[in-house]
């Protein structure tokens, strides 16, 4: 068992870039070519899973790339945070595959063109573990690259003039934040000499501390663009609404975690040493306040939840911010939870907009009576994302908020006041929603849906004759089934919250004490 | 390790360049902006592997005195190729928007621009609703149906009664919020007009 860990490591990269060739290979045959994508993520699942509990147990999994053994070769480093990473990042593409695929093999309009669309998505889950793996900084910037490429592909699919819109802003804001990653690469290098990051940790701390601060400035900016921290995050909901559903779905539970995840590695394991918390803190009060209130100015639904992903990244940076064991676990613990949730609410906005036609809530309406069960899948993963009690967002603010009063601080304190407001107006932004798109009758909407009128009318009459009505979902059943299986797996942080929350405190734990890390990775010559 | 003065002024120059043409609307100025500061990236990472002698030894002597760094130069292979296929990507692109909108820069987000606009005329709607039936009734509601008139010449466009009356049939029950929905409807169906036109 201990054996084979470090030949699972490589493999959550390797399989699915294996299966991007094969799925090019079989582009004329679509329906092999969607088998040979779910097994290969089902696959990577279960080894993410196997490797969680494996690293867990036995401690870091470490794997030269090739026999060069660092810190002259590449390394792939899994640790505790990484597989957990992993297992969440599994999990959340697989079902969003299964969606896609139901959604194209009923959509008639050929505007995203399957062939194109499983391997870029093959590449995308690859290049997304590649940098949770990664356990040199050129590595990272490869993995990021891997992913952003594959982005592009999918955020223009089809290239209709929306998507090539909003695909020209995200593509040239990306590839800047690369531009300064890379940069900050080459710059890092010439200071120390090193890319492998167990390497850097020990060296960066020798450097004086105002090349220090510009070093881990650099880095962080290019992670801030990625991980849409205000005020570099003006992008974010300018571009993914436009996207296919499942594309924003992936994109929005990932792609911006990947970057949190980068900031974690670099404020814990780079940087310890030199400390830039009230700049994040500011930041992170900025980021909820800010997006929340881009929130409320919206009227189409996929761009209200764009708004509150922005919103929500500020609670991840709150927690990194503080520092304590306590902040990183709750920051990790509430990251998984964002995945999962974000995830399901734009898969849900993706099946609304099938049923109600579109997405704004200027003409939307009904849809409770119309398609309770839709209703209903809708509505648990917003109200855990505005943080109701049972449900995993409680859990993670509490977490947050006990993690700030520990540290005994005005600013921590006036941190959580602004994440106490940003929850409640998350609330209120959520409540509206689905007042306007669920509650109301369709005829009362400024911009009423004659189809939904029309379907509402004929519901109300049969209620009234007395006669049997049955609700449709309107859409495919596999479509909804992967949209359940996210939702459960959003209840199941509740259920599970306090083994969750243990192997987040772990994780955190190791994250503190960098000399772990750096003699796992240099072998015993760390500290 | 020494470093030529002559290449860090180069890659500086390539820096400013290439942010400056970045912040341009046209795209292709935002793509030669890009290549420019992917070159100055390029130019940096070679530059921290110092001047030297290749990385080769003779088999013999494995001092590595006097040699240059080999590992940028891995590195930086990395990133050309990378910076090379996302050029071409944003090339398809621009092809692709200039294809679709016969125009070589950003277009404008009209989900931005109808929150903005919603907003405007919300706000005017609201206020004009309680003199709906007074005689100020036709002077409140004419900013809100002709707001673009207004930009012409700067100066509140002259209505006739009669326009205003047939605004107002057309909104059925002449409350200044159906009112604002129907302006509304109409600036939308002359956007679809022109998307249509353009493909």
């Amino acid at each position: 068992m201990i054996d084979l860990l470090p030949v699972l490591v490589p493999l959550p990269v390797l399989l699915p870039l294996l299966g991007a060739g094969l799925a090019l290979v079989l582009s004329k045959h679509s329906r092999a070519q969607n088998i040979v994508s779910i097994l290969i993520l089902s696959a990577v699942m279960i080894i993410s899973l196997i490797m969680l509990f494996g690293v867990d147990a036995h401690g870091p999994q470490v794997v030269a790339i090739g026999g060069w053994e660092p810190p002259a070769g590449i390394v792939l480093v899994a640790d505790r945070l990484s597989s957990l990473m992993l297992v969440v990042s599994s999990l959340v593409t697989l079902c969003v595959l299964i969606y896609a695929l139901s959604q194209d093999a009923n959509d008639d309009s050929d505007e995203t063109p399957i062939s194109v669309f499983n391997p870029s998505y093959l590449v995308l889950c690859a290049g997304v573990a590649n940098a949770f793996l990664a356990g040199d900084l050129f590595n990272l910037y490869v993995g990021f690259e891997m992913f952003l490429v594959a982005s592009y592909v999918l955020l223009t699919l089809g290239a209709t003039a929306e998507r090539i819109r909003a695909g020209v802003t995200y593509v040239v804001v990306s590839l800047v934040s690369s531009i300064i990653f890379l940069a900050a690469i080459g710059v890092i290098y010439s200071a120390t000499g090193t890319v492998n990051m167990a390497q850097l940790s020990e060296r960066l701390s020798e450097l004086p501390p105002d090349v220090q601060m510009i070093l881990h400035v650099l880095l962080l900016i290019g992670f801030g663009i990625k991980a849409a921290i205000f005020p570099l995050s003006f992008w974010l909901p300018d571009s993914y609404p436009t996207a296919p559903a499942p594309v924003t779905a992936v994109f929005a539970g990932l792609l911006t975690k990947v970057g949190i995840y980068a900031i974690i590695r670099t404020e814990t394991l780079l940087f310890s040493e030199s400390s830039l918390r009230v700049p994040l803190l500011i930041a992170a009060a900025l980021t909820m306040v800010v997006g929340i209130l881009g929130a409320i100015a919206q009227s189409e639904i996929k761009r209200i939840v764009s708004f509150t992903l922005v919103s929500h990244i500020g609670y991840m940076l709150f927690g990194v911010a503080l520092g304590t064991t306590v902040g990183l676990a709750a920051a990790i613990y509430y990251t998984v939870h964002h995945i999962i949730v974000q995830t399901a609410l734009f898969l849900a906005i993706g099946m609304v907009e099938m049923r109600g036609g579109s997405t704004s809530t200027r003409s939307l309406g009904g849809l409770m009576v119309l398609s309770p069960a839709l209703s209903i899948i809708f509505f648990i993963p917003a109200l855990n994302l505005s943080g109701i009690p049972p449900f995993s967002g409680f859990i993670g603010k509490v977490g947050l908020f006990a993690a700030g009063f520990s540290d005994h601080d005005w600013l921590a304190v006036s941190l959580i006041v602004a994440g106490t407001v940003t929850s409640l107006l998350t609330l209120y932004v959520i409540g509206r929603t689905f007042n306007l798109a669920f509650w109301r009758d369709p005829a009362d909407a400024e911009e009423p849906n004659d189809e939904l009128v029309a379907e509402f009318a004929e519901r109300k009459k049969a209620k009234l004759a007395g006669k049997p009505w049955k609700s449709q979902i309107g859409v495919p059943g596999s479509m909804f089934a992967a949209t359940t299986v996210v939702v459960i797996a959003s209840i199941v942080l509740t259920v599970f919250a306090a083994p969750l929350w243990g192997m987040a405190n772990r994780a955190a734990e190791n994250l503190q004490s960098p000399v772990g890390y750096v003699s796992d990775v240099l072998g015993g010559d760390g500290s | 390790m020494t470093v030529p003065f002559i290449m860090v002024l180069a890659m500086g120059f390539l820096f400013a360049c290439g942010i400056y043409l970045m912040l341009e609307r046209s795209l292709t100025r935002v793509l030669l902006g890009f290549i420019l500061l992917g070159n100055g990236v390029n130019l940096l990472i070679i530059l921290t592997a110092g001047r030297g002698v290749p990385p080769l030894t003779d088999g013999k002597n494995l001092s590595t005195e006097g040699m240059s760094d080999p590992l940028p130069q891995a590195l930086i292979l990395t990133a050309i190729v990378i910076t090379f296929a996302v050029t071409a990507f944003l090339l398809a692109m621009i092809y692709r928007s200039w294809r679709l909108v016969r125009a070589d820069s950003l277009q404008d987000d009209t989900a931005d621009l109808r929150v903005a606009i919603t907003k405007m005329i919300d706000s005017e709607a609201e206020a004009s609703t309680d003199y709906d039936d007074t005689e100020f009734g036709d002077e409140a509601e004419s900013p809100i149906t002709g707001a673009i008139d207004l930009d012409d010449d700067g100066k509140p466009h002259e209505r006739e009664d009669g326009e205003v009356s047939t605004d107002r049939a057309k909104s059925g029950a002449g409350k200044a919020r159906t009112g604002t929905t129907s302006a509304n409807k109409d600036g939308r169906g002359s956007e679809g007009t022109e998307t249509e036109e353009k493909k």
